[in-house]
């Protein structure tokens, strides 16, 4: 009869414990969250938020004739946005490779001093949007192309950096080795070694990342860096809403464009 | 006996094998590149005035000022912080029915196309112009911001979860289904524990971007600590701007850190 009675028990997913924990939890964020929003909406103006549909709906209807004749206007800075990214992604790479080597632990010449320099250089890129960086390059250097190629550039270094140093620490050491075992200095190991085997994921992430710096070269001319969201900042501010909805599109298809090449190219290489 | 060992070796070509598609494909770069460099006017003597600024801006950096605008870089940081927070959580929130829907292997072959599309317009628009278009019809402040990030994770955590939802062994969800079990239930006992540790990660990895991208869109009026930086950078006060930056570099490293470690925890 004992023995039955410890069958009886219903089979549950969690324990008692765990469940109790899982509650908690959930709870504690429910509270963080509550807490967040009351802080974060404490100054909002709810009129305005209210009146929303409205103002979309007014907005909708502004934009919806697209001014196609607007079109031919931002064939020139389409092509600087181009530019932009590509030029920007050249310069990224050409400063991220070395900091690519000197941050990959096998090949870093000092993993004392040099790596952990790396190491910040590729989180400080990283962690600052190229927005940012051209708010900052326009203020020092002025307005126009030049400040958003470095832009791009300064924000590529920490995303190639950071997957191309990954890439060089999963290198197979045996072929490193055999190499080495041949006698080869050490730029002859690098170069037999080391370089072919991350070549393809280094064209890999190359690419991608022109992917990613054909989008963000779009928006940087909001801060004066040139591109065609110069003219998205003139179209803004004059409130021009139908010229607006022609960048937007003519934005869109160009991302569209530039996925699907680095898709196909990524496929081919890799 | 006869045949000499070769004495020089040469590295065979790795991607491209033609050599004729090999010189074009350099032709073409070069083509490119004196087009490309030819259209960037660069006005020299302004970039020369400007390496003063770039000094003092460097300058500011290594010696950064916290306190003398401190109340305005808490207000940003505050609302960059809660702003990050409610909008992870209501964009994951949002995202898990939508990703459920876009996954191919449960979801009706209607509501998939629905939930897809949404995903994909999503993700083509940018943060920036989602939010110049909600300063526009919400006001300026964090609410227009809390709503951008929300967006953008849907796009973000709903496309990865339905990659995953549909890439999950199909031999524990027969096993669910051969004991009767209904639709919603095959979703909470075979898809949920296979895909929820992943979850967990992303929702992570997602708060630490919305941060990120917290900072950027105060730019256009989306409040938060990008709105603090902009007033700081047009009114040349570098060294008030170089503690945002640092401020906003030590936060992201914090939550990489803490993030990574806590994904190795929950996987």
């Amino acid at each position: 009869m004992t023995e039955l009675s410890h069958h009886s028990q219903i089979w549950t997913y969690r324990t008692p414990r765990a469940r109790l924990l899982l509650w908690g939890g959930w709870l504690a964020l429910v509270a963080l969250f509550v807490y967040c929003w009351q802080v974060m909406t404490a100054r909002t103006m709810w009129v305005f938020v209210w009146d929303a549909p409205t103002q979309a709906a007014d907005i909708g209807s502004r934009m919806m004739p697209p001014r196609w004749s607007y079109l031919p206007e931002l064939m020139g800075p389409l092509w600087d946005t181009i530019n932009i990214a590509t030029l920007g992604t050249l310069g990224g790479v050409i400063m991220a490779v070395p900091i690519a080597f000197v941050a990959a632990r096998n090949t870093s010449p000092s993993l004392l001093i040099l790596r952990p320099i790396a190491l910040f250089i590729i989180v400080a890129s990283r962690s600052i949007n190229s927005l940012i960086w051209a708010l900052l390059l326009v203020a020092i250097i002025g307005p126009g192309l030049l400040a958003g190629i470095i832009a791009i550039a300064l924000r590529s270094i920490g995303f190639i950096g950071k997957l191309l140093y990954e890439a060089i620490e999963e290198t197979d050491a045996k072929q490193i080795e055999a190499i080495t075992a041949t006698g080869a200095s050490g730029v002859q190991v690098l170069s037999y070694a080391i370089v072919p085997q991350i070549m393809p994921a280094f064209w890999g992430i190359t690419v991608f990342r022109w992917d990613i710096n054909i989008r963000e070269s779009a928006i940087l001319g909001l801060v004066g860096a040139g591109g065609i969201g110069l003219k998205l900042n003139a179209s803004l501010n004059t409130l021009a809403w139908g010229q607006i909805s022609v960048i937007l599109l003519l934005i869109l298809g160009t991302v569209v464009v530039s996925e699907w090449v680095s898709s196909k190219m990524r496929h081919a290489i890799i | 006996m006869s045949s000499a060992y070769p004495t020089s070796w040469k590295r065979p070509p790795q991607i491209i094998k033609d050599r004729r598609w090999r010189i074009a494909i350099q032709i073409g770069i070069v083509v490119y590149l004196v087009l490309a460099i030819s259209t960037v006017d660069v006005n020299w003597a302004r970039v020369y005035e400007g390496l003063e600024r770039g000094q003092r801006f460097i300058m500011g950096f290594l010696q950064p000022d916290f306190t003398s605008r401190w109340r305005d870089i808490s207000t940003g940081l505050v609302e960059s912080l809660t702003m990050t927070l409610t909008s992870t959580v209501v964009g994951v929130a949002i995202s898990v029915p939508i990703g459920i829907g876009a996954a191919r292997n449960i979801a009706p072959h209607w509501i998939y196309a629905i939930c897809r599309s949404i995903i994909a317009v999503s993700r083509a628009l940018q943060e920036i112009i989602i939010a110049i278009f909600l300063v526009a019809m919400f006001g300026f402040g964090p609410f227009a911001g809390f709503l951008t990030l929300s967006f953008a994770t849907i796009g973000f955590i709903a496309k990865l979860l339905a990659d995953d939802i549909e890439e999950i062994e199909e031999a524990q969800a027969e096993a669910i289904r051969a004991t009767g079990a209904s639709w919603w239930q095959v979703v909470n006992y075979a898809v949920q524990p296979q895909v929820m540790p992943r979850l967990i990660g992303l929702s992570l990895y997602r708060l630490d971007i919305n941060f990120r991208e917290s900072a950027v869109i105060g730019i256009v009026g989306a409040g938060g600590i990008g709105a603090t930086l902009n007033t700081a950078i047009s009114r040349y006060e570098y060294d008030s701007a170089g503690a945002i930056l640092l401020i906003i570099i030590a936060i992201v490293m914090v939550a990489e850190y803490s993030s990574s470690y806590l994904r190795k925890f929950l996987q």
